[in-house]
């Protein structure tokens, strides 16, 4: 910990950065992020395993933007939204200031190709928990399994923290808000959950880092994260790659391969 | 000044089947999947025990998420109307805490200012309160601070306090002697329980009445941005927020026939304030965080002569980032 302030604090007086993002303890006990603008401020950092926030959230928005560079401190899930967001062509490598601490050392990962190769030692694989849930979800019927999501989504009220914490879901014009045409309902009913939804779990085929950010972030406790889950597992079997394991990717959905093995693409 | 009784756990039983004999539907805070929220029960002993707060508001059940507000069908030159009548259903509301009880008179300052919701209204007077005291606070409470209590009654028609064997009963208004009228001999004379003694103990966290008084001059204070910072843009604030008023007006039309809703919107997305031009007046998240404060602390104070905020720290609890909001209301009282 205090070779992460020590570092967050010569970052900041040496200029290299305006603000480094972290972690800090909030509302009785939870870890909340945390930018610390200058060296005071360094000192409220905390890591510790209570932090779980993808903080590369942060790096596309424009009042983080408009700070000027930041240095983050990464946890892997952090640093695998970042590895995609390169490979999407929203961060450039002079962007990039990413602080890994593997025990109690600070690694400053400042380039993609850094990050990726910092992540190869890492097997970060998801929680056994959610493995199981979908494992039991993929084990019911269609009707049981589309009983499940319409009670499951019948309490969303369309606040959209799955969307806005999703580190993937950057886009200044969602769809969800576009009203010129209307795609889908805003209202928060049956319909416009059920393709709010769909749609957001369709986007991150091929693009969800398993972060399970959005799921923590339902104030109602609805597990949407098991959607992005199972959609970026199904294009993983489908197209034999990953998103946020390297810093070039040619996105699954959107790329044509010559050599495609669906004949009816051709 | 109220009457008041004693209600044994054992004539609670029997006020709830009064209340569902009389054709009301009860709904209490009850526990499920690691949550406690609003649901309809039969009996007390369904209602969750050891809550702080349910997640969501009560406010849904008289400005429910999506309401229709009309239907049209179309033919061709012809266009039939069909005005909506809201499902207004006798409800009793149990167990809500002070502050939420508080509440509704902030959506009632909106919904019937310069004109009467006939939606709203009509779920509203088929409503009615029973409170309950709160015996603990978080750390995300502050009812204290905005002139509230754990033991306050407004709001309430019937405000519970826990007391040993059953609850002290206070029947403080109109609607709450109609429920008292449903089974009088459930209201045993009141025993002078000091509930104050009773109530959670919450220390004032800072003066409200000044710092409605500054605001005004701190509009372009940097410290909206310094909060504002960690702030994600979502609705989950708003959305879990028992006062939060904002809504939005949807038409969902094909060409034979439409329906126009109401549906809850949020200050806190960047879109709330888009003009068709493509200006937005509140461009950045912390020009969006501040309205939020300002408008529960100062545009509430000055058109409706009370607050937009109860206090009860739904926002803080369901903020994916902890924005909390008695902690920032703190910081602005002290700059």
């Amino acid at each position: 910990m205090e070779a992460l302030k020590q570092k967050a604090k010569e970052l900041l007086q040496n200029g290299d950065v305006k603000a480094v993002l972290g972690y800090a303890v909030g509302t009785a006990g939870v870890r909340r992020p945390h930018f610390a603008r200058n060296p005071k401020q360094v000192d409220a950092l905390v890591l510790d395993e209570k932090c779980t926030q993808n903080l590369a959230t942060y790096l596309t928005k424009h009042e983080v933007k408009h700070l000027g560079k930041v240095a983050v401190v990464a946890l892997p899930a952090t640093q695998r939204a970042l590895l995609q967001l390169v490979a999407e062509r929203q961060l450039r490598d002079d962007a990039i200031c990413l602080l890994a601490v593997d025990g109690g050392e600070v690694k400053t990962l400042s380039s993609g190709a850094e990050v990726e190769q910092h992540l190869a030692l890492k097997t970060d694989a998801m929680p056994a928990a959610d493995k199981a849930m979908i494992e039991k979800l993929m084990a019911m019927t269609r009707e049981q399994r589309w009983a499940y999501w319409q009670q499951e989504l019948s309490r969303c009220v369309k606040c959209y923290a799955c969307r806005n914490s999703c580190p993937m879901c950057y886009c200044e014009h969602c769809t969800m808000d576009c009203n010129r045409p209307q795609w889908v309902p805003v209202a928060s009913h049956a319909l416009g959950n059920l393709e709010y939804h769909m749609v957001r779990a369709m986007h991150l085929a091929g693009r969800c880092v398993e972060c399970g950010e959005c799921g923590r972030a339902c104030p109602v406790g609805i597990p949407v994260h098991l959607l992005t889950f199972f959609a970026e597992e199904s294009t993983a079997k489908q197209f034999g790659q990953r998103a946020g394991h390297t810093a070039k990717l040619d996105y699954a959905l959107s790329t044509f391969k010559p050599d495609d093995k669906e004949t009816f693409i051709r | 000044m109220a009457d008041t009784f004693k209600l044994t756990h054992e004539n609670l039983d029997s006020l709830f089947a009064a209340l569902r004999k009389d054709g009301r539907r009860i709904l209490a805070p009850v526990d499920g999947d690691g949550r406690t929220e609003l649901n309809e029960v039969e009996k007390p002993s369904q209602v969750a025990k050891g809550y702080i707060q349910t997640i969501m508001s009560a406010k849904d059940v008289v400005f429910p998420k999506v309401e229709r507000l009309l239907s049209y069908t179309t033919a061709p030159g012809t266009v039939e109307l069909h005005d909506a009548e809201p499902k207004a259903l006798p409800t009793v509301l149990f167990g809500v805490r002070p502050c939420e009880a508080k509440a509704f008179g902030a959506l009632d300052a909106v919904f019937n200012w310069d004109y009467r919701d006939k939606f709203f209204n009509a779920r509203l007077e088929k409503m009615a309160v029973i409170g309950v005291s709160c015996l603990k606070a978080d750390d995300a409470c502050f009812c204290t601070s905005l002139g509230g209590g754990p033991a306050d009654t407004a709001g309430s028609d019937i405000l519970l306090t826990p007391i040993e064997s059953g609850y002290l009963a206070e029947v403080l208004t109109v609607k709450g002697k109609a429920i008292q009228a449903l089974a009088p001999n459930l209201f045993t004379p009141g025993n002078g329980v000091d509930k104050a003694a009773i109530a959670a103990k919450l220390e004032q966290a800072f003066d409200q009445p000044a710092l409605t008084a500054k605001l005004p001059g701190m509009f372009e204070n940097e410290l909206w941005e310094d909060q504002a910072l960690r702030c994600i843009g979502c609705g989950a604030c708003a959305y879990v927020c028992p006062t939060c008023v904002c809504f939005d007006i949807q038409e969902e039309a094909d060409p034979k026939q439409g329906q126009r809703l109401r549906c809850w919107d949020s200050c806190g997305f960047s879109m709330f304030t888009l003009h068709a031009s493509g200006h937005n007046p509140r461009e950045t998240q912390s020009a969006r965080w501040r309205q939020r404060i300002y408008h529960k602390f100062s545009t509430y104070p000055e058109r409706y002569q009370m607050l937009g905020c109860v206090g009860c720290g739904k926002c803080t609890r369901a903020c994916p980032v902890d924005m909390n909001l008695r902690e920032h209301l703190v910081e602005a009282a002290n700059v």
